[in-house]
């Protein structure tokens, strides 16, 4: 009895310090969302004035005859950007956009394209070194705190690869895009060639107008759409790390929930065992006093 | 008289927003001042360029843009930047020290496209934050 006693004593602890680590973990995680929304909520104006210019741009001009927007008639391998954590503890972050990804990468294999990862976080790089994956890239280190500077790394990476002769011909972007500390989705973007997406329905907003170019349109468009892909990418980026943080949160919440569940029918386990020690104790003492009191009265 | 709507914003967040009477930002073919009531215009910014706003009765707001665009349209001006920097955010101990270190690369004969950039956006940092170069 003593045996199960002691054993339940020491599960008992060492479930409690699991529940601290968890619990710090969810209140690390919750500070974090906090500033990674702001992070998000700043980078809003840019986003949405680039988009504007964008569409300004390829409004006005009739054809549009850029690289970058032409599509092509016979696209032979597409590039995947998939946007993983670099840690874990998050829950089923990283799977379900893996798992995106790779219903993408079936959806254009059925069309004859051959899909070429490119990796964000840790995570998923682990992920495709294990299966011997080729990747056309990857990146690593900055999952929690993207910076203009990594988007625009991945951003050369990709437009670099898109305008070869023999580079990929499209690319997607598998990721996660933050709804709400509850809602997560895993969405998948087409971002090159460009399809210019508003932010914001502004359909009641009137004709866009007819700008000037300085120095001329073509110039103007050269420079502005690769800050366009690099801004999609940003804003991937940073809703990513904002949604890796709340679903960090949600699981360690779950975990520290389960460790105190844990803990409770432990608790409970081990007042038994100790009652039943004790009671075996008392009628051990009762049943020798008798037995001594028998003797005597029978000596008598 | 009507005023502008003023916008700077980098990727990474606002820098600064208000009305104001006049805009000056270089673009790769030269200054280019805006009034109100202004055609629609989009232009490229040079690396390293400085943007004046002046406002009626404060004084003007300077800041360093390096890249990035000005699109002009309906009396609102967007300036996006690729990095910008408020003058009187401007450390000028720090972009003095960066001037020094770029040039006197420049000097020892090891010219490359990023020391002569590294150059020009310390130029315009101290410009922006009115000391003399």
């Amino acid at each position: 009895m003593g045996a199960q006693l002691r054993l339940l004593r020491r599960r008992i602890s060492s479930v409690k310090s699991t529940a601290k680590i968890t619990r710090a973990q969810e209140l690390i995680a919750s500070s974090r969302i906090v500033k990674a929304q702001q992070r998000m909520q700043a980078a809003v104006p840019y986003e949405q004035e680039i988009t504007r210019a964008v569409s300004g741009v390829v409004s006005n001009t009739a054809s549009v005859d850029h690289p970058l927007t032409v599509e092509k008639e016979q696209p032979h391998s597409a590039g995947v950007l998939i946007v993983t954590s670099d840690s874990g503890f998050c829950g089923g972050f990283n799977a379900n956009v893996l798992r995106e990804a790779e219903a993408l990468r079936g959806l254009l294999e059925e069309r004859g394209i051959q899909a070429v990862p490119f990796v964000v976080g840790r995570k998923g790089v682990t992920w495709h070194t294990f299966r011997n994956r080729e990747m056309g890239g990857h990146w690593d280190g900055f999952s929690r705190r993207p910076s203009y500077a990594d988007a625009k790394m991945i951003a050369d990476t990709l437009i670099e690869s898109f305008k070869e002769e023999n580079g990929i011909d499209e690319i997607h972007i598998v990721s996660t895009e933050f709804v709400s500390m509850l809602t997560q989705n895993v969405v998948v973007r087409r971002i090159l060639p460009l399809e210019v997406v508003e932010s914001e329905a502004e359909s009641d907003d009137t004709i866009p107008p007819y700008f000037e170019f300085e120095p001329n349109a073509a110039e103007v468009l050269d420079s502005l759409l690769p800050r366009y892909v690099e801004s999609r990418i940003f804003n991937a980026l940073l809703q990513s790390a904002a949604s890796e943080e709340a679903s960090r949160r949600r699981a360690m919440k779950s975990a520290t929930d389960n460790a105190n569940e844990l803990i409770r029918v432990f608790t409970m386990q081990m007042n038994q065992a100790r009652q039943a020690e004790i009671t075996q104790e008392i009628s051990e003492i009762v049943g020798g006093a008798n037995a001594l009191a028998d003797a005597a009265a029978g000596k008598e | 008289m009507a005023k502008l709507r003023v916008g700077v914003v980098s990727p990474e967040r606002e820098i600064w927003s208000g009305e104001a009477d006049m805009v000056i930002a270089k673009t790769v073919d030269g200054e280019i001042g805006i009034m109100p009531e202004h055609a629609p215009v989009l232009g490229v910014l040079v690396e390293g360029g400085v943007l004046r706003v002046k406002r009626g009765g404060e004084s003007d707001l300077v800041a360093a843009v390096h890249g990035g665009f000005i699109s002009v349209a309906n009396n609102d001006v967007s300036i996006l930047a690729e990095a910008a920097e408020l003058g009187s955010e401007v450390d000028v101990a720090a972009a003095r020290d960066a001037l020094q270190r770029a040039q006197s690369s420049i000097e020892a004969g090891q010219e490359d496209a990023d020391i002569r950039l590294a150059a020009k956006r310390a130029r315009a940092r101290l410009r922006a934050a009115g000391e003399e170069v």
